[in-house]
């Protein structure tokens, strides 16, 4: 895809980038001002979580085309350790580095499609859409 | 992009100017601490106006922020979160518990002298 933009994500200066790449897609196609900081929220938990569990991956961004509707796409992808119990990891609370454990949950809120996979040992890929509405 | 801190009597005021990585939030946590404890500071002040994004990393040190400077006697105030990134913030589940917040730089002055008055 032509249009997909691509930010690796290798260190916490690579999350502000993802986001304001997120922000600027975002606000091309045509979304709120509440809608982009919703997915530049969703950008900055999926980019810190590759940076803190997977230490390093990717965010692509592209524009999600639907039968009458146009959204953004955020692909969260990286290769490393995995979420042993994804269904615990979905859940407020849950995180295995004292964190708040908000980020997973908090962004399948904040979005209208969630679909993460992940295989222990393989990594993890998340992709999550937001549609214009 | 460092935030930089301005003293202004027992006060400190931090005004963040940009969008800021987590790298400056520790700084910013460390800074504040170490001016606090310098000038024995009674208040502190955060505008986040300028603040793109209010995500669990960010919440989580404004809270510790809050947290440390409590344990100093002082009060800390944040002030200027945006409409939407406080939208965003109550979506992703994140609370300012026990943290003071308010509209603007002038309503947070207000609320540490309430607070200055209510415990002399
Ligand atoms: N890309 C990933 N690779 C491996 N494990 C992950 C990844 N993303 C999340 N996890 C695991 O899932 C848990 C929950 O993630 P989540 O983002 O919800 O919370 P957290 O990162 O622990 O805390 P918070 O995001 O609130 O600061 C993490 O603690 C971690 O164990
Ligand atoms: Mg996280």
């Amino acid at each position: 895809m032509p249009d997909d933009i691509r930010v690796l994500i290798r260190s916490n200066l690579d999350i502000v980038t993802a986001r304001q790449e997120g922000r600027t897609l975002a606000a091309r196609t045509g979304f709120s001002a509440t809608d982009v900081t919703l997915i530049a929220t969703a950008i900055s938990e999926l980019a810190r979580n590759i940076v803190s569990y997977a230490g390093q991956g990717e965010i692509v961004l592209r524009l999600a085309e639907g039968t009458n509707s146009r959204g953004v796409m955020i692909v969260s992808r990286d290769s490393g350790p995995g979420i042993r119990s994804v269904d615990d990891a979905m859940r407020d609370g849950y995180s295995t580095s004292g964190g708040l454990g908000l980020g997973l949950p908090g962004v399948r809120r904040l979005v209208d499609e969630f679909f993460i996979e992940s295989v222990p040992g393989r990594g993890t890929t998340i992709r999550v859409t937001k549609w214009l509405r | 992009m460092e935030v930089p801190i301005l003293k202004q009597g027992r006060y400190l005021i931090a005004t963040i100017q940009a969008a800021l990585s987590d790298e400056d939030l520790l700084h910013l946590r460390r800074a504040l601490l170490e001016r606090v404890i310098q000038f024995r500071s009674r208040g502190v002040i955060v505008d986040v106006t300028a603040l793109d994004v209010m995500d669990s990393f960010a919440t989580r040190t404004l809270r510790d922020i809050t947290y440390m400077i409590r344990l100093r006697g002082a009060d800390t105030v944040i002030v200027g979160i945006q409409p939407e990134v406080a939208f965003a913030m109550v979506q992703l589940g994140l609370t300012l518990e026990g943290v003071a917040t308010a509209l603007d730089l002038e309503e947070g002055l207000a609320h540490l002298e309430r607070r200055a008055r209510s415990s002399s």
